[in-house]
């Protein structure tokens, strides 16, 4: 039969209206199309204008819905009734929230407001908190970039002005050879995605360097299943076989980088650092004249192999140094678990595609020396890293050596190369140095983080040289701490090291559960007493959206909103979302109002700054300077003109800089929700040297003049800690860290087994974990759809491990670290590292939590690698307590991690197994529609 | 039982980029979201939140590890979903005649109304890709979006599959694989697109593109030092590097 054919309705309407906003389903920022019936969200789409996604969304922001409808939503303050760690709340009014909060922390700032210690995980709106901070007074303030890729950010603004993801990019467009360093998935999600498949469409070559083929690693053309840690030591090899070759760019490392600056060798005080003229001006030698002169002396011809009174240039220092066979490709190829010869052709590779396959552009531009160029010269050779290389204990020295290795290369800010992102490039001596100095009632003396050029700067206090910042960040242990150390407050105020606080305050960080190390034993912290039966941490403020693990650890909840529901601005001074060709910033607005007794965070700490009267939130006369965040987001100036949000300032038609302008989020919201600046066809490739992109920089406000500058192949600012450690410093080192910072604060990169090998032979596998792409840490398991997909996480094992012990499919393990033990279920993977086991990041949960059943798979099957992993390298006996971070910055050494893998029966669910918390609202029943 | 329409000149489908694919599973949530507010019943979504969740999808990736003879092993990530077969044994299997092949397109759609949910059309697809709603209680299969790419209230550029907009590499297509000149049928020719399980009989309208040959070796002739450094040194070595400069 032949039944007659139906007629559907092919137009149906898709929507009343379409609401176009800004993703926070991970840290991409994606523009997206909220599609609104009836008042309700029905549809959730990429915006094809948006300078992140151009339309594209990836399985996270194609799932929002879900984060609205989700049972594990919060519903109204919350204070603590049972023990802390119980879950037991009682549901209270904002106006008692408030006031509670500013009982605790009134007296705080008026007597100690050090005792404060305010950090944030993800938060999109950095330079507000930190204001927030700063004008309470408080040193304790960062984000979560201490565990998650400071290295990777501070390696590249002490470097070159700027690293990947938020401070640039592969230019997509152009790249013929693409290496990824240890990323399965990123921040960077879309575009990303949308560079492969680009890349992939023109012919071009993609290599994946990292442990474990998975995620981006699955498209790559070559797999390269490193070793975990020894990322440094194949780029380092890849460095020498190319210097050896010949196979850099003389011309470029003459001209834009420090590699024919003199540095000084003559002993004392001064060894180790660049010579200068007397306006502190690093000197070259040019060639010409065979006189030494400041670097940007229009009509230079700087040379790289001179020698001046018995000081040679940083090219001679850095060459001499990776020629050693050291770092020849066979003495790394056992320890990096890649063979020689494999290195080899991969430097075959990148030399050829960088010097034979050069590509040009036909844009005249001039340099900072007043020299014009006719073309842009380009070596289509580009390098994408993060998290994997970074999050080790030698991950600052193995970021600078990929930096490094890029510029040797001439790859960075050129066509096919690395592209900065306005407003970077952005050298570290151009952003401030760290802040620490507080008194009661008055705010911080500046901003708290930054980057130290010198021991002068670290957060000593200025009394005892004790830390100043209850993390220890920009200390001796690890100077250029940019990011702070959010993985030690915890550890740190309960061990009252160095000092105890009264009331920590986080949002968007669940430190009780995946955002710890060393999990249980948090948890164990955050509820410890002392011999008076109180809270050694005395006060928990909490802001969360959803009941997860870190609300039952709280007293005090404030409950915050959905990202549909709220104001934010994506900010120029913050985090930015710019591409090379433009700068773009992008707010959030409330496409449709909360259901439910909850405020967006931002706006309630401008009510707490309000009722506390902070300074900054305040005006002479002690009135509210700002309503709400929407308010503050308009008016703020943190320059005369310069402001959260670049577009429509002044009557509408001002860019860059201008008069706060009322009508500004009217004016997003009309434009989509973003704004755009094209940077000019001139200025668009080598910007730290670009006359044309330094002007256009002054002109939008990103700095007030233009501020030229060479890369830093020899980063000086740590040679000055060294020379502090050799004892040429009014400031010195305790004699226990001396011999550390010696070896670890070299200015040229270097290699160093990460300190995790130190667990020796009793623990001969590495475990990792990786980023799944349709999942971001905690945030997806609430989510219907995303839950479907990740439920739980597998321990994967390689072949040698699964044949030498006999496993099958089902079995389960023990796996141990030198602090810990979980069991999980096991699966094998063939395509990974053979040293080397991982499983997906922060899939487990807590039972209890997130609105959850008991029984749910993320809980019963799901497990964490934290509990492995120690906050503190084993005692040595010497009574310190040792964090596991990189000495040079503190990021957290997640990767360090080594266990050993035992075949064990299965228990009921994965261990260890906790309690299931007493949740503050409901678990949904029955099924969806 | 149902039968199918002559054969269509228009035959619209999908063309899957198996070298670039990495299995985001953009769109896969992509099409939950537009197919659970679309065509038809919507995606129901069973114990959510609870030990065994298990909601209606049209369209599912699944990662498979190979491992080759020589090499190492590799990772192919297979997005699954109707291939709109030319014949179409979910549509011949059809006691009701719910199930049908559309003759102006080629387009294989459930009409819902006349759907009894007896599951033989899923039984009867080699390709497992149908799912039985158990809210609604109908057959739900991919409609290649028949709501969006004839939708004139949409901008002419949003007529494509959902999954087709919001794939984040550009892997997946859509178009005309009836017409030999278009897009997808050239992308088809040039990159040696294939039919799944073609000895199934069931002449699929979606096609697959292979992934191109991985972990060949780079054919860059190996680096030649400068000169023997451990002959001449490195101060030998920095007059052969910077003699020409």
């Amino acid at each position: 039969m032949i039944p007659k054919q139906p007629t559907p309705d092919l137009s149906p309407p898709v929507s009343d209206e379409v609401r176009k906003t800004t993703c926070y389903m991970c840290a991409c920022r994606c523009g997206i199309d909220v599609h609104i019936t009836s008042g309700k969200v029905t549809y959730i789409e990429g915006n094809r204008d948006h300078p992140v996604n151009k339309g594209v969304l990836c399985a996270k922001g194609a799932s929002g819905i879900m984060q609205v409808t989700a049972p594990s939503r919060l519903r109204a303050p919350l204070r603590r009734v049972g023990p802390r760690g119980s879950g037991a709340f009682e549901e209270i009014s904002w106006e008692e929230a408030l006031g509670t909060a500013v009982q605790w922390l009134g007296p705080l700032r008026a007597k100690a407001p050090e005792k404060l210690a305010f950090f944030t995980g993800r938060d999109q709106s950095q330079s507000f908190t930190s204001l927030w901070a700063q004008s309470f007074g408080t040193p304790n303030y960062a984000a979560h970039g201490g565990f998650c890729s400071v290295n990777m950010a501070a390696a590249g603004i002490y470097t070159m002005g700027g690293a990947f993801w938020e401070f640039g990019q592969t230019d997509w467009d152009r790249t013929k050879l693409f290496l990824l360093f240890g990323v399965a998935e990123d921040h960077d999600s879309n575009p990303i995605k949308m560079g492969i498949g680009k890349l992939k469409a023109r012919g071009g070559r993609m290599v994946a360097i990292n442990p474990v083929r998975t995620g981006y690693n699955g498209v790559a053309d070559d797999w390269i299943g490193i070793t975990p840690g020894t990322d440094g030591l194949l780029v380092l090899a890849l460095v020498h076989e190319l210097l050896k070759a010949g196979k850099i760019d003389l011309d470029y490392l003459a001209r834009y980088t420090n590699a024919p600056c003199l540095v000084d060798e003559t002993e004392g005080e001064e060894k180790g650092l660049l010579l200068r003229d007397e306006l502190g001006k690093p000197l070259v030698i040019d060639r010409t004249t065979g006189q030494p002169v400041p670097y940007d002396r229009p009509g230079l011809r700087p040379d790289l192999g001179a020698t001046w009174k018995g000081c040679r240039t940083v090219f001679q220092h850095l060459a001499e140094r990776y020629l050693t066979a050291e770092y020849a490709p066979e003495a790394v190829a056992d320890r990096c678990g890649v063979s020689a010869e494999r290195i080899r052709a991969l430097a075959a590779e990148i030399a050829d595609v960088a010097f034979n396959q050069t590509i040009t552009i036909d844009q005249p531009w001039t340099d900072f020396r007043g020299e014009t160029h006719a073309q842009m010269v380009g070596r289509p050779v580009s390098f994408h890293a993060m998290r994997g290389i970074s999050a080790h204990s030698n991950g600052f020295q193995t970021a600078r050596a990929l930096h490094v290795l890029q510029i040797l290369l001439g790859t960075v800010e050129v066509p096919g190369g690395f592209r900065f992102k306005p407003p970077y490039p952005k050298p570290a001596h151009a952003h401030p140095t760290p802040h620490s100095y507080f008194m009661p009632g008055r705010p911080l003396d500046g901003p708290h983080l930054g980057f130290p050029q010198g021991p002068e700067h670290l957060a000593l206090k200025l009394d005892d040289l004790t830390p100043a910042r209850i993390d220890k960040g920009f200390t001796w242990d690890n100077p250029l701490s940019a990011h702070g150390m959010m993985h030690m407050v915890i550890s740190n105020a309960v061990a009252g090291d160095p000092y105890p606080i009264d009331t920590l305050m986080l949002y968007m960080a669940n430190m009780a559960w995946n955002s710890s190390m060393n999990t249980a034993e948090t948890m164990a912290m955050l509820t410890a007493k002392d011999g008076n039966g109180d809270y050694k941490i005395p006060r928990i403020i909490y802001s969360d959206a959803y009941a997860s693990e870190m609300v039952a650890y709280a007293d005090l909840i404030l409950p915050d909103t959905t990202y549909l529901e709220r104001h934010d601005c994506i900010s120029l001074l913050d985090r930015p979302i710019c591409e090379a060709d433009h700068a773009a910033d992008a707010i959030r607005w409330p496409v449709i109002e909360p259901d439910r007794d909850v405020r967006g965070f931002q706006s309630v700490l401008v009510d707490l700054a309000n009722r506390l009267g902070l300074p900054g939130f305040i005006t002479e006369d002690g009135r509210a300077k700002y309503r709400d965040y929407a308010d503050y987001i308009v008016n703020h100036q943190r320059r005369p003109g310069v402001g959260p949000l670049m577009g429509y300032r002044g009557t509408g038609d001002a860019v860059g800089r201008g008069a706060p302008n009322p009508n500004q989020l009217n004016a997003y919201i009309a434009a989509g929700g973003f704004f755009t600046a094209e940077v000019p066809e001139e200025a668009r490739f080598f910007k730290p040297w670009n006359r044309a992109y330094q002007d256009w920089a002054v002109k939008m406000g990103f700095y007030d003049q233009p501020q030229p500058y060479l890369f830093q192949l020899y980063c000086e600012p740590m040679r000055r800690f060294q020379l502090a450690a050799e004892g040429f410093h009014e400031r010195q080192p305790p004699d226990h860290l001396r011999a550390r910072i010696l070896a670890t604060m070299d200015p040229l990169p270097i290699w160093y087994p990460p300190f995790g090998d130190d667990a020796g032979d009793a623990f001969p596998l590495h475990a990792i974990t990786q980023r799944p792409m349709a999942m971001y840490h905690s945030w997806g398991s609430q989510n219907a759809w995303l839950r479907q997909i990740h439920g739980h996480n597998p321990l994967y094992l390689p072949e040698k491990v699964w044949r030498e012990q006999g496993f099958a499919e089902g079995d389960w393990a023990r796996a141990t670290s030198p602090s810990g033990s979980i069991t999980a279920p096991v699966a094998l993977m063939a395509a990974l590292n053979e040293n080397t086991v991982w499983t997906w990041n922060a899939i487990g949960k807590r039972k209890g939590t997130w609105a959850l059943s008991d029984d749910a798979p993320e809980a019963i099957r799901g497990f964490l690698l934290n509990h492995l992993i120690d906050e503190l390298l084993p005692d040595r006996g010497d009574g310190r307590r040792w964090s596991n971070s990189d000495p040079v910055t503190g990021q957290a050494a997640w990767f360090d991690l080594r266990v050993r893998v035992e075949k064990c029966a299965p228990p009921p669910e994965t261990l260890p197994a906790f309690p299931p918390l007493k949740s503050p609202v409901p678990n949904a029943k029955g099924s969806r529609q | 039982m149902t039968n199918l329409p002559p054969p269509s000149a228009k035959k619209l489908g999908l063309v899957i980029d198996l070298d670039t694919c990495v299995g985001c599973q953009a769109c896969v949530t992509a099409c939950k979201g537009w197919n659970d507010q679309g065509y038809g019943a919507p995606l129901s979504d069973q114990n959510p939140y609870g030990a065994a969740p298990s909601g209606t999808f049209l369209n599912r990736v699944h990662s498979y590890e190979v491992t080759p003879d020589e090499g190492a092993p590799q990772i192919i990530n297979f997005p699954r979903s109707c291939l709109h077969c030319d014949n179409a044994p979910c549509v011949t299997v059809c006691p009701t005649g719910a199930s049908y092949k559309r003759a102006e397109d080629g387009i294989v759609l459930v009409n819902e109304s006349a759907c009894i949910g007896c599951g033989l059309c899923a039984w009867a697809c080699p390709y497992g890709a149908r799912e039985l709603d158990p809210a609604a209680g109908v057959m739900k299969k991919c409609t290649l979006c028949i709501d969006r790419i004839y939708n004139d209230t949409l901008p002419e550029e949003d007529r494509q599959p959902a999954c087709v907009r919001t794939c984040p590499t550009g892997a997946r297509h859509f178009g005309d694989l009836g017409n030999p000149e278009s897009a997808v049928s050239q992308l088809v020719a040039q990159r040696g697109g294939y039919d799944l399980m073609p000895d199934m009989g069931t002449r699929p309208t979606n096609k697959y593109l292979p992934p191109r040959p991985k972990d060949a070796r780079a054919t860059a002739s190996p680096l030649a030092p400068l000169l023997d450094l451990q002959a001449t040194g490195f101060a030998g070595w920095l007059d052969r590097l910077l003699e020409k400069f």
